[in-house]
């Protein structure tokens, strides 16, 4: 028995434009069955999980703090996996920026003006495209696969990020915790509105990345050589572009991004360098970016739905005593349902029981 | 003259096809289409370029399922779902694109079509016996690799007469063959046909129908426009039926004046071979002057791909001047450098090369000339001025007489030869001074063709350096001044058309040149 996927002559529009709503459902499905598996309710638990983080102001500013991040990696990985090169590495990259920014408080604890903030978030970008430039410089020197290099480099950064800050960069006055000094204010994101909740400045960043990217890829002959390379690579050549520069655009680009989130998250929602920055979210920002459509603006929206099950988690786990490991379970359930409500899109299942067929 | 009264006398036709009709969207690929095939004919299928030719013969091999209409076979109707179906009954489909893997052996690649588990041995002897004694003479454990175009030909035929059929499609198969190797498969075919197999023969190719067909289907816009016997007919008759109107004769006046200057011009070109695969090239030199147009012929695969990669600047040379256009040396600047110094390309892919197939046609024409037209088409930033972009393709749209769906639509929806068509349009519209060109009328329906070819010989006329890579010889015979013979990665000098034959070029373009190095052992056929 043999299973094919057989490409539909025409592809609905209709149906191309639903699938991440359809994929949405698929998931809330799954999720409701899962509850009901655990022996939970599950309208109750899906309530818990989706909709009571949204109801009141200070859960808002909660989701903008995760939609930050997740928004503005998807927003480089979707110009990324648009050129055709596919960058698995952003947690890595989100990791070095974090650490790449934070030189500055840590290393130069005097230096405190209005250039702190701003040389950090270069910094960060700096530390997110640097470590980017590897998996780019081994593509296009040697042909290696950027899936396998980028993806493990994350743990390179992982365990370079613990030792820093369990070794050198450990509080001296930290009783022997782990972490850097806590930032001093100018070194520290703004809140946009301290009154009614704790969002920073970085979901602003994230938007206007967002938007300029979107510009980019839109108007411009710059976004027109990324999609060209990645639709149609021999094309992109006849025209005169170079696909290694575009490797490394890409993957400067997508890394720096990266990296700018990361320094975001750590002077904007933590204020030092700890052992761990990140839940994940340079993974998660993968499922955001193909959820979004390869879109920039899609990635916004994206974005958010993301958000909400990391906060939906944290819920469910104080509410119904559930791991909160189940928002990666969501996680993972939407990525599939949205490839797979894409690939059904375009091709069709046809499972051969004996007997071969000419290809 | 065969036994045509015999066959259409015969009580029983084999293949009977009754008001097929096949709609795609909005498009009647085919509409009622009627015709038969007796036992022992060749019968010809003729039509332009999206006349339905191929979604008929897809409903005949079981690809495609009819949208309303009877089959018949053997008087029986029948409904053919799938290709295995299609050879059980005993069609075989020789196709015009090879389906075949390069790193296996040919009877290796047999094996992996037949529907049945038979030792690869047992099909090696088979496949062996059964191609000497149609003269088509074959290794069967020899590399696909390392085989001709026309010996991968044979690979189909062999395979498909493996399993006995009584009917055998064949998809324009010499548009890939040498007149000599052409020539050997109509023996094959016409012995087949003495032993009373039917062929349906697809091609574009009249004075091959009209030697070798029977009777003859003509369709146009999915309809059948005629059935005649081809022999009768001529072949302008024959074009105007499948075009409509009388194909425009494309005309080739005599470059006036002398020689002009010397635009291109190729020293001691080298390469060697990228991949296991590929064709290194062998010491090229050629000059194209202004006001001329240069053909270049010879099978598919002697080294054409590579050399034009290399004129373009999609592969840079070490040499500075092993290329120069314009007097330019180029050979170390990449295509965006060449093509300012005035030369435009086209090659020979159109959806993937030449054109982004998912694009729109608009974004297709800036795809070669964002460069050369930077003060046009790009603002500031590097925002695309799509006013301007729009109005350049719809300009070539209407010089090229491009037929379209939609405004704008996706290149990969055009038909082959409108896409050509603007292909070609997007870099005459910039008025180059050299122009490349890799088959320039590849699959393109015969009024689209002619409206190309005239083209080019105008651009020459008008003071430019036209260098065609063809392996229609019809083409290169009906514009070139000149026509030179890749072989193995070398070029033969340029033979004047004036002292150029069908015979001669033929000859070189199996390798005959003294002084070549032959083709490792294989046979010219």
């Amino acid at each position: 028995m043999r299973i094919e996927l057989i490409k539909r002559p025409q592809h609905s529009v209709l149906f191309s434009a639903l699938s991440p709503f359809i994929a949405l459902l698929l998931t809330l499905v799954a999720g409701a069955i899962i509850f009901t598996a655990l022996g939970k309710p599950p309208l109750a638990a899906l309530y818990t999980y989706f909709v009571e983080p949204l109801t009141e102001v200070w859960q808002l500013h909660e989701l903008a703090i995760k939609a930050a991040p997740l928004i503005m990696i998807a927003v480089g990985l979707s110009v990324c996996y648009r050129s055709n090169n596919w960058n698995i590495g952003a947690e890595g990259q989100f990791i070095m920026g974090g650490i790449a920014g934070s030189l500055i408080p840590i290393l130069l604890p005097g230096f405190q003006n209005f250039l702190t903030l701003p040389l950090m978030l270069l910094f960060g970008f700096a530390g997110g495209a640097a470590m980017g430039a590897v998996p780019a410089f081994l593509k296009t020197r040697f042909n290696t696969n950027e899936i396998l290099t980028s993806l493990m480099l994350v743990y390179v950064a992982q365990l370079f990020l613990d030792w820093l800050a369990r070794g050198v960069f450990r509080d001296p006055a930290g009783n022997n915790f782990p972490g850097s000094i806590r930032f001093p204010p100018a070194a520290r994101l703004g809140e946009i509105a301290p009154s009614q909740g704790s969002a920073h400045y970085g979901i602003v960043f994230a938007v206007v990345a967002a938007v300029l990217v979107w510009l980019m890829m839109r108007y411009t002959i710059k976004g027109f050589e990324i999609r060209v390379l990645g639709e149609s690579p021999r094309a992109g050549r006849f025209a005169g572009f170079s696909s290694r520069k575009m490797v490394y655009f890409a993957f400067l680009l997508s890394g720096g991004l990266a990296g700018l989130a990361g320094i975001c998250e750590v002077s904007g929602a933590i204020g030092q360098l700890r052992e761990t920055i990140s839940p994940g979210y340079g993974f998660t920002a993968i499922i955001v970016a193909f959820l979004g459509r390869l879109n920039p603006l899609g990635a916004v929206a994206a974005g958010f739905v993301l958000a909400l099950t990391y906060l939906g988690g944290e819920g469910a786990q104080m509410a119904l005593g559930i791991s909160d490991k189940v928002a990666r379970v969501f996680q993972g359930l939407l990525l599939f349902f949205v490839l797979g409500c894409d690939t059904l899109i375009r091709y069709q299942v046809r499972v051969v029981w004996r007997g071969k067929v000419k290809a | 003259m065969t036994d045509a009264e015999a066959t259409t006398a015969a009580p029983q036709t084999l293949l009977q096809v009754e008001g097929i009709t096949k709609v795609f969207g909005t498009l009647k690929a085919n509409d009622g289409v009627d015709f038969d095939i007796v036992p022992g004919e060749i019968h010809a299928l003729l039509g332009e370029n999206g006349a339905g030719k191929s979604t008929l013969v897809k409903m005949l091999f079981g690809s495609l399922q009819p949208d309303g209409g009877v089959i018949k076979w053997r008087g029986q109707p029948v409904a053919i779902v799938n290709p295995m179906q299609a050879r059980a009954l005993g069609i075989g489909m020789v196709f015009q694109h090879f389906s075949l893997f390069d790193s296996l052996t040919v009877a290796e690649n047999i094996a992996l079509s037949l529907d049945d588990d038979i030792p690869i041995r047992t099909i090696a002897a088979k496949a062996q016996a059964l191609s000497y004694s149609y003269g088509l003479p074959l290794d069967p454990f020899s590399m696909v690799g390392d085989l001709s175009v026309g010996e991968r030909q044979r690979i189909e035929i062999i395979r498909c007469l493996l399993q006995t059929p009584d009917l055998i499609i064949l998809d324009e198969p010499t548009s890939v063959l040498t007149p000599q190797e052409a020539d050997k498969l109509f023996e094959t075919l016409e012995r087949l046909r003495d032993e009373g197999k039917s062929i349906l023969y697809i091609s574009h190719r009249l004075e091959e129908v009209k030697r070798m067909c029977d009777r003859a289907t003509v369709l146009r816009h999915g309809k059948v426009v005629a059935h005649c016997n081809p022999r009768e007919e001529t072949a302008s008759s024959l074009a105007s039926m499948m075009v409509g109107t009388e194909i425009h004769q494309v005309v080739r006046e005599a470059s006036q004046g002398g020689p002009g200057e010397s635009l291109i011009e190729i020293r001691n070109l080298s390469r060697p071979a990228a991949t296991p695969f590929a064709m290194p090239l062998r010491d090229i030199s050629l000059t194209v002057r202004a006001g001329e147009v240069i053909g270049i012929a010879g099978v598919a695969g002697n080294g054409q791909g590579e050399f034009f990669e290399a004129v373009s600047g999609e592969v840079l040379q070490d040499a500075a001047g092993s290329v120069r256009l314009r007097g330019k040396d180029v050979g170390r600047m990449g295509i965006s450098r060449r093509r300012l110094t005035g030369t435009a390309f086209v090659p020979e892919e159109r959806l993937g090369h030449g054109a982004a197939p998912a694009m729109a046609l608009s974004e297709n024409l800036l795809l070669s000339r964002y460069r050369t037209d930077q003060s046009a088409f790009l603002g500031p930033l590097g925002t695309i001025r799509s006013g301007a972009v729009e109005a350049a393709s719809k300009r070539v749209i209407e010089e090229m007489d491009v037929r379209k769906s939609a405004e704008d639509p996706e290149a990969a929806s055009l038909s082959g030869g409108n896409l050509q068509k603007f292909i070609i349009g997007r870099e005459l519209d910039r008025q180059p001074a050299i122009m490349v060109v890799n088959q320039p009328t590849w699959g393109v329906d015969a009024g689209a063709a002619a409206r190309i070819r005239q083209a080019l010989i105008e651009l020459a006329r008008s003071g430019s350096a036209v260098l065609v890579i063809s392996q229609d010889l019809d083409e290169l015979f009906e514009i070139s001044d000149a026509i030179a013979v890749m072989h193995n990665g070398a070029m033969s000098k340029p033979v004047p058309i004036a002292e150029a034959t069908y015979e001669s070029i033929g000859l070189l373009m199996g390798g005959s040149e003294p002084g070549h190095v032959a083709h490792d052992e294989k046979e010219v056929v």
